[in-house]
């Protein structure tokens, strides 16, 4: 019996059709627009001006306040000007335009391939080094790392977890990420270990990577604190609360942070980047993007500066079918669906999905039939179909005492209803409603 | 026979003593409240629309009846009819207020403002609002999603299938406000009717420099400032590269109208222009506010 | 040249569930209880099934058509079920206009005048049988001998002999497996066995509505027994007999009607179990379950209220 998160939880077609392609290099555009809001929190102060010149991992926008994150660049060149563009975001925001010269890159980063085990900086060096790579979350939340790894005074961690779990049906960039990289990822434990002071460690990987489970489940016979954890594949496995829940049965409770029940969850591609960070001195300025797709020629993982936009991912892969209805920046759950395809990657991009119009379009919506399948399969116990109405209706006191604000936003729920309703559409809405009543009762 | 002066008998006494405890307890738990509350109550339109700020007309006959002053208290579907009279139940008297109207300021039809992608959300616009910029180039813009026409108890604004933009409908509008609340772009604004229902605006909302915003739409606000100099008023004030008209000191005088490059400065229920030559003569309707 | 791109909110892939696709497999479900209709009851059964079900759907059409003047959506498989199970519900002689009436009134008050699909209180099915029974009492309670019976006279059914004459009764085997007189859907308990066994495994339904209802028959009136052994107690015979096993699994899951919960649905089951036992044992009909999933439904607004689904975090366990 594999282990698993207890309530709820839905199946949906795996479609791994770019699993086993090795990473591939994307060669560098003539212009790079790096959007300088690529993370939760404040966006980025600018530090470069029109005319500079930067090489690649030059500081260009400086974190303001403690939940923000440095940005770097991606490139070598000059500063073109610093404006407007569309990002993920679907507005337009600052970014900053640098027009790409050459490839030279800052002479602190170390560029050789060898691996460096040994770690001998204290906690508080390795957040400082985390938080001037400008590390985040790499599953696609994005949250600034140090910031996770700061625990609040009297919240002791006790274990940290390592999400290997990759969910979303379509991608596998953190799967290609550990074929290629298990060293430096476990390497990657081992400090984010240290700067937190925990024992022991848990990488939670989905059973449909057999692969990788018997690659780690090696490796980490050399690391008497690691264990590899094999999962079920259900989705949402890789949601931080239901990780926590499958590995170690602890349930976090609702408004509370995972430290609460003494754990800190990492994604695999977020402990690759602090590897590259805390002992190569490199920032996080590249990541490994999956570009796939049913009718997507050749589906690839591409390992992408920041700031190149989507389209070069597309055309490397093949180039975009015609018959493509939706562009998704990430997987088909959570992921968002672009307007256009100039928009840059940035250190979120976990994927590039192309969905042909035939599936794109969604279906009329008709009465809910009060089948509660939603409710069966809802990964926090919570009530959609009423949640739903209660927005409709704006009764946001019911709504909040429905625990309105505990979803976690995973899609299941729309994914199951049989009356095509468009249920997180309006949970979303009656979310950041209710978020904003609490937010405005507290002051 | 005896069975039913029995049956009529046992329900008779029980109704009277059901009456007798609601009629003791209605009186033990009276509340007391002052009379004109009622009274101003009774005056109100009764269309608990919110719109006078209280939520509810109990609420804002309440609310007249304790304040000191009828300054601030309005109700917008009475208007100042009801609140003349409102006033006259207290003993005072109540402000003139200028009587608004909702103004949609957004004109970026589905032929000047093309729509660059399709939207399959669900049909509202604070869901879209918060997806993305909109299925424009102006990501200001009005979303044609109809949440202000959801939200009007009086029926008085509906969205145009042919340009997909609302559209006040003049003599059911109460300016309540409440589809200014509704729309998550603040397109919508409450400005005065005008004499004979004349009013001037600038119908744009968006704060892209001026080559961006026209790339997006055929009519939009560029930030020329043309009209804020040619105003005699100084009614016109420019921020983020969009004009806006101060309705207090505009006095309709159209100049900024026929300046405006983007025909961006809407000016309702003016008769015609006749063909007037380059200079243009002051005689044509210059109304007071 | 790529035409314009597809905005919308996440998520973007759906399962590919329809209503559609539910119904249908209610439909399946009720293969093998149609089965048996046929081979006990030969053409009438077929007559009576085909014309319930070309009723309520020709109903439906017409009423929302024309009077409330909106597209009609009979493909969606729920007026064709609310015919199989009210046929279901009825004698096989049963004159022909009054089951139209007893569609009629399934479809248009119980079901369209209330809101359409998903919007009714009461299950259109059981109201219907509830209306006909009340209005039609005669005619809705004349069975024909089974044509597979020895005797080709008319008889009643097993839970009207339970009452008048317990020395009459049928053995088990034949009450499961169906070959006693009743109603169409109500022969045979195994039939309807396999039709839970297969919504199970399409997960249209889950256990808890059908097994709550079973278990609290069957406890109920095993206690009685336990105290009194007669014919009038057996959990048994009252599993196997009447609408109960028809009523479990087909009617008091309707999505619509019921409970959405798991608490709740647990509630609701062990509510009909015990009216529709109360109601055999002490009532004046013999058959309780129509009354008493009909006065739960009227409940389940009310269930749904006050119970909630497990909430995660709810539970903190330390692992």
């Amino acid at each position: 019996m594999l282990k698993t998160f207890r309530i709820g939880g839905i199946h949906p077609k795996e479609q791994k059709i770019s699993a086993g392609k090795a990473i591939q290099t994307i060669a560098l555009p003539g212009q790079v627009i790096i959007p300088l809001s690529q993370h939760i929190g404040a966006p980025c102060q600018p530090v470069v001006k029109k005319g500079d010149t930067v090489k690649v991992g030059t500081l260009i926008g400086k974190a303001v306040g403690f939940v923000s994150a440095n940005i770097h660049s991606s490139v070598s060149g000059t500063v073109l000007k610093i404006d407007k563009a569309l990002d993920a975001s679907g507005y337009k925001r600052d970014a900053v335009y640098i027009k790409v010269e050459g490839d030279e890159w800052e002479a602190s980063i170390d560029r050789s391939p060898a691996l460096i085990k040994e770690c001998i900086l204290t906690p508080g060096e390795i957040l400082q080094k985390i938080a001037a790579a400008g590390i985040v979350g790499m599953g696609g939340a994005t949250f600034p790392t140090q910031v996770k790894l700061t625990p609040p005074p009297g919240a002791k961690p006790e274990i940290l977890i390592i999400n290997g779990v990759e969910c979303e049906p379509w991608l596998t960039s953190d799967h290609q990420l550990m074929m290629e990289k298990v060293d430096e990822i476990l390497v990657g434990v081992t400090i984010v270990m240290k700067a937190l002071n925990v024992q022991k460690a848990i990488i939670g990987i989905e059973n449909n990577k057999q692969d990788a489970i018997r690659l780690f489940s090696e490796k980490v016979k050399g690391y008497p604190l690691i264990t590899i954890q094999p999962l079920k594949v259900q989705y949402p496995q890789g949601g931080e609360k239901q990780l926590i829940d499958a590995l170690t049965g602890r349930q976090v409770g609702s408004g509370a942070l995972p430290i609460s029940v003494g754990a800190v969850v990492q994604n695999v591609g977020t402990l690759f980047a602090i590897y590259e960070a805390v002992q190569k001195n490199k920032p996080l300025i590249e990541r490994v993007v999956t570009v796939t797709g049913k009718e997507v020629k050749q589906p690839c993982n591409v390992l992408s500066r920041v700031g190149i936009p989507i389209n070069d991912l597309i055309d490397m892969a093949g180039g975009m079918p015609e018959t493509t209805g939706k562009v998704v920046s990430g997987g088909p759950m959570m992921g968002k669906a672009l307007p256009d395809t100039d928009i840059p990657v940035t250190k979120g991009t976990s994927g590039i999905l192309l969905i042909p119009t035939l599936e794109a379009k969604r279906k009329a919506m008709k009465d809910c039939i009060r089948c509660a399948k939603c409710i069966s399969i809802c990964p926090m116990g919570l009530n959609p179909t009423l949640l739903m109405n209660l927005t409709e209706y704006e009764v946001w006191d019911r709504a909040e005492e429905n625990h309105i604000t505990d979803c976690i936003e995973c899609g299941s729920c729309s994914y199951t209803c049989p009356a095509d309703r468009p249920l997180l559409d309006y949970i979303r809405l009656g979310k950041g409603k209710v978020n904003g009543i609490i937010r405005a009762r507290k002051n | 026979m005896s069975v039913l002066l029995t049956a009529v008998a046992t329900l008779g006494a029980i109704g009277a003593g059901s009456a007798a405890i609601l009629y003791m307890v209605g009186q033990r738990f009276k509340v007391e409240e002052d009379p004109r509350i009622q009274e101003v109550q009774d005056a109100l339109p009764a269309a608990n629309c919110g719109g006078c700020g209280f939520p509810g007309c109990a609420s804002f006959a309440s609310a007249c009846v304790k304040a000191e002053s009828m300054e601030n208290l309005l109700c917008p579907v009475g208007g100042q009819n009801t609140m003349d009279k409102v006033a006259a139940i207290l003993g005072r008297k109540a402000p003139v207020a200028a009587k608004k109207i909702a103004v949609v300021r957004c004109n970026g039809t589905c032929e000047s403002r093309p729509r660059l992608n399709l939207y399959d959300g669900a049909s509202s616009c604070t869901i879209a609002s918060a997806l993305y910029g909109g299925d424009t180039g102006c990501s200001f813009g009005c979303l044609g999603l109809g949440d202000c026409v959801d939200s009007c108890t009086f029926d008085a604004i509906h969205i145009n299938p042919l340009t997909m933009l609302p559209e006040v409908v003049e003599d059911k509008c109460t300016a309540c406000g409440a589809c200014v609340k509704a729309c998550p772009k603040d397109i919508i604004e409450l400005r005065k009717q005008g004499p004979k229902s004349r009013r001037i605006y600038v119908s744009c909302v968006n704060k892209d420099k001026g080559g961006v915003a026209k790339k997006a739409c055929d009519v939009a606000c560029i930030g020329c400032s043309k009209c804020q100099q040619v105003c005699p008023f100084e009614a016109i004030t420019i921020e983020n590269n969009l004009a806006f008209i101060d309705d207090d000191k505009c006095r309709l005088c159209r100049k900024c109208v026929q300046v405006c490059p983007t025909k961006s400065i809407l000016e309702l229920n003016f008769p015609p222009r006749k063909e007037t030559p380059p200079a243009p003569k002051e005689e044509e309707a210059t109304v007071t506010a | 040249m790529v035409q314009k791109l597809i905005v919308s909110p996440s998520p973007h892939v759906h399962s590919g569930d329809t209503i559609q696709k539910n119904m249908y497999n209610v439909l399946i479900a009720l293969i093998p209880a149609l089965l048996v209709a046929l081979y006990v009851f030969r053409l009438d059964a077929l007559i009576i099934t085909a014309c319930s079900v070309l009723f309520c759907v020709v109903f439906e059409y017409l009423i929302v058509k024309y009077i409330l003047k909106k597209t009609p959506n009979v493909t969606d498989g729920s007026a064709i079920i609310t015919g199989v199970l009210l046929a279901f519900n009825v004698p096989s002689n049963l004159p022909l206009w009054i089951l139209a009436i007893g569609c009629l009134f399934a479809i248009g008050v119980v079901k369209i005048s209330f809101g359409g699909l998903g919007n009714n209180i009461f299950n259109p099915a059981i109201a219907g049988r509830i209306f006909l029974l009340i209005s039609f009492p005669a005619q809705m309670t004349t069975w024909p001998a089974a044509a597979t019976a020895v005797d080709a006279v008319s008889s009643a059914t097993v839970l009207g002999n339970l009452k008048l004459s317990p020395e009459a009764l049928p053995s088990l085997q034949s009450m499961f497996l169906g070959t006693e007189g009743g109603s169409l859907g109500e022969m045979s308990a195994l039939a309807l066995l396999l039709g839970l066994a297969y919504l199970l495994w399409k997960k249209t339904i889950t256990w808890h509505i059908p097994i709550s209802i079973l278990a609290t028959v069957a406890l109920f009136t095993g206690a009685l027994y336990l105290f009194d052994p007669q014919p009038l107690y057996h959990p048994l015979i009252h599993l196997f007999s009447g609408g109960l096993m028809l009523g479990a699994v087909f009617m008091a899951t309707d999505y619509v009607t019921s409970p959405m919960t798991k608490k709740g649905m647990l509630i609701y089951g062990v509510g009909i179990g015990f009216v529709t036992v109360a109601i055999r044992l002490w009532g004046a009909y013999p058959e309780g379950v129509s009354f008493a999933i009909l006065l739960m439904n009227a409940l389940t607004p009310l269930i749904n209220n006050y119970t909630s689904p497990k909430r995660f975090g709810e539970v903190v366990k330390h692992g």
